[in-house]
């Protein structure tokens, strides 16, 4: 078997015997058997941990859960620096869930889940911040400060969440750079290995963000600014 | 730069311990290998015991009996009643901060029965309860605004004048250099070392037993390194975990001529002893699900089909999902007191790492997310009283460091065939069955090894995210712990639990 492996500016290809082999268990063997220097990043195998991370065929794609075939170009993830080979740095693409302040403000203590309600944010708690999502997202080559679809929906967790006692604040927060700048164009829902819908949760948080009084920035400016919202649909 | 508290580790006890420090109002740093939410606590699918009574009636004390009948008279009984007291408050908490656990009919949090449990004691959330908690976890430290930095890897424990350990020495990854960081207090929170076993392990390619090593090294005392737990159905081919919760629903397990021959709801060590016993006959071993329908097993068991289907290249629904037992958990690890301080002053340990000595011989399930909430909240509390005491420190800093060693080495042999030979030796010699006459030659292979380290290397000579560099170091001190692991097995005679002395 044949696949090309993207190393520094070029396509290095390599030769394989193994069949029915997941990609991650190809990059152990070439690295084991033919160049010590390959470098990638693994973890669980099981697709939980969210460490190899990829791309194949321009695909985003778990190398633990992807079975390789014959002619694979196989790359690493974009919209991140590479730091070597298939290892990107993620410390900005982490950074937002900082600056999207994901996580539970204050604890309503009235708060009351049930087995129904359970799974409101159940699928977005399924996140294992792979980043597969970030990398297959077109707003960055526009926007670098987007905070990008795995903090949204972590912020639509959150906020979804009956034990937030603080809503406020997470809406003002994703105005900026944030809710506004996704243009739906659902290629983070495609490469979700965890089948998430951050565009979904982003059209979510818009619908919250136009009930907190907030429009999208760039109506105000095509209609002169300033227009009001009274509660209704307007388009 | 000075921090009051230093972690080594982003896993679920790490970020525990943070919390809880920060909130005494000490400065913390976690220093991780990997990228924080990566770590093994990640993988926990069963869930995590507390004695509700949700589901139906429980005592703290039945979670107490159930702890020390298990653990085989090996575990501490006061630390066991300080774990299972602690544990309702530590679900309290994790569901305030955010963790999203799976719900009962009237609203309370959802419990199930593991083996060995005479109650439906694991709270859960789906077949995901490590990874929810490791995330609201991670949620939390960024609320804290906790520093969390990935990529950097520990070689070292830096001790002052009088001997206190005042912080590490670490690689980092990115740019190969070597930096000190130096702290009042250091928390070791690094994992256990199931990959000793290669890939006759379920764990994570970064359960290396790094800190144990490291903390070996620098004179901490270990304490029951033979205790190792053998999950009895890994995938045949891959060693990927197949759920307890798929003999908990009603799986069968059978041999080649389709025979059951085992009680599937017994504990673990006994059943990965039947099966092994099985597979040494010559038969195959099997899980079968088949009898619980298509719908149930996508309901109840999605991941169990998905990965079956992925290294098996079967459908559960309709083939036999072939096993082995394979290791799972490592009870061994820092010897820590009730304060989870190890016996070096300065330095103390939670999480699998450490032995707090709950789990004894063998560890119940749902018991080791319990153990990193309780414990790891202790183990930070405990570094933020000694930090906050703690006067300026200077360290003793060695000119030689571990890289000058290495870069000596001659690299004629290739140490990835070692470590696989090492790991095949130790599946089958120091595993689930053990006699003296092979541990006494496996010891002998670690130490031959061991005497020949300068021909292994590395042949990847950039500085950048050189990872033949990293794996061999954690090949080294896989090879630290190998030795305490067998030295250990040779001094019990007698079987216990997870060590078991074949004749």
């Amino acid at each position: 078997m044949h696949i090309e492996i993207k190393r520094a500016d070029n396509f290095v290809a390599y030769e394989v015997d193994a069949p029915n082999a997941t990609l991650l268990e190809v990059l152990g063997k070439i690295k084991l058997e033919q160049d010590n220097t390959l470098t990638f990043s693994s973890g669980c195998r099981s697709s939980v941990c969210g460490s190899c991370s990829i791309r194949v065929n321009d695909v985003e794609v778990l190398a633990c859960s992807y079975k390789v075939q014959d002619g694979d170009r196989v790359e690493p993830l974009k919209n991140m620096p590479i730091i070597r080979d298939l290892v990107v740095d993620m410390d900005k693409a982490y950074s937002f869930n900082a600056k999207s302040k994901a996580w539970l403000d204050k604890l309503n203590k009235e708060a009351f889940i049930t087995h129904e309600t359970q799974h409101i944010n159940e699928i977005q708690s399924d996140c294992i911040l792979c980043g597969a999502c970030y990398s297959a997202c077109p707003v960055y080559a526009l926007n670098e400060e987007f905070l990008g679809p795995f903090s949204l929906t972590r912020v639509w967790k959150y906020l979804s969440d009956q034990r937030e006692g603080e809503t406020k604040e997470k809406i003002d927060t994703i105005q900026t750079n944030g809710v506004w700048d996704c243009t739906l164009c659902n290629g983070c829902t495609v490469v979700c290995p965890q089948g998430i819908s951050s565009k979904a949760d982003i059209e979510k948080l818009r619908v919250k963000s136009t009930i907190a009084g907030y429009s999208d920035p760039s109506f105000a400016q095509e209609f002169g600014g300033g227009f009001g919202f009274d509660g209704s649909p307007t388009f | 730069m000075r921090n009051d508290v230093l972690i080594i580790g982003a896993g679920g006890a790490g970020l525990v311990a943070a919390l809880h420090a920060k909130k005494e109002g000490v400065s913390v740093k976690v220093l991780t290998k990997e990228y924080p939410t990566r770590s093994q606590t990640c993988m926990a699918q069963g869930g995590m015991n507390a004695a509700l009574g949700n589901v139906s009636e429980d005592s703290v004390e039945a979670h107490i009996l159930n702890t020390l009948k298990s653990a085989q008279g090996e575990a501490n009984e006061e630390a066991v009643r300080f774990m299972c007291s602690e544990a309702p408050n530590a679900v309290k908490w994790l569901d305030e901060i955010g963790v999203c656990f799976s719900r009962t009919q009237d609203g309370k949090i959802a419990q199930r029965t593991l083996g060995g449990a005479s109650a439906p004691r694991a709270c859960y959330a789906q077949d995901y309860t490590g990874l929810k908690i490791l995330h609201t976890l991670y949620d939390n430290c960024l609320k804290e605004g906790i520093e969390i930095i990935a990529d950097k890897y520990l070689l070292s424990l830096l001790k002052d004048e009088e001997g206190s350990v005042c912080g590490a020495e670490v690689l980092d990854i990115r740019t190969g250099n070597i930096e000190h960081t130096i702290a009042n207090a250091v928390i070791m929170a690094s994992g256990g070392y199931s990959r000793i076993y290669g890939h006759y392990s379920t764990n994570s390619t970064a359960s290396t037993g790094d800190g144990i090593a490291v903390a070996m090294r620098a004179g901490a005392e270990l304490v029951d390194m033979e205790f190792v737990q053998f999950h009895p159905t890994g995938l045949k081919n891959s060693s990927i975990l197949i759920s307890e919760s798929a003999r908990g629903e009603g799986g069968y397990v059978l041999n080649s001529k389709g025979e059951r021959f085992t009680n599937e709801l017994a504990p673990r060590d006994i059943l990965s002893r039947a099966i092994d016993a099985e597979i040494k006959k010559g038969e195959d071993v099997f899980i079968d699900i088949r009898h619980l329908g298509e719908e149930f097993i996508d309901d109840e068991l999605p991941q169990e089909r998905k990965l079956a289907k992925l290294y098996e290249n079967i459908d559960p629904v309709h083939d036999l999902i072939p096993i082995k037992p394979v290791a799972h958990y490592t009870m061994g690890g820092i010897a820590v007191d009730n304060k989870s301080q190890t016996s070096l002053n300065g330095l103390f340990a939670c999480g699998e790492c450490a032995n707090h000595r709950v789990h004894g011989a063998n560890r119940l399930g749902g018991n080791s997310l319990l153990e990193i909430v309780v414990f790891g909240k202790e183990a930070g509390l405990n570094a933020a009283k000694l930090a906050k005491e703690h006067a300026l420190i200077v360290p003793k800093v060695a000119q030689q460091t571990t890289l000058d060693e290495i870069s000596e080495y001659t690299n004629e042999l290739d140490f990835y065939a070692k470590r696989d030979h090492l790991a095949e030796m130790f599946y089958t010699k120091v595993g689930i069955v053990r006699k003296k006459e092979e541990l006494l030659a496996t010891l002998e292979e670690v130490q031959n090894i061991q005497n020949n380290i300068h021909r292994l290397g590395v042949s990847d000579e950039s500085k950048v995210y050189n990872t033949n560099l990293i794996e061999f170091i954690e090949f080294k001190n896989m090879l630290g712990i190998c030795q305490a692991v067998v030295e250990a097995a040779i001094k019990r005679e007698v079987s216990c639990g997870a060590h078991f002395m074949g004749e």
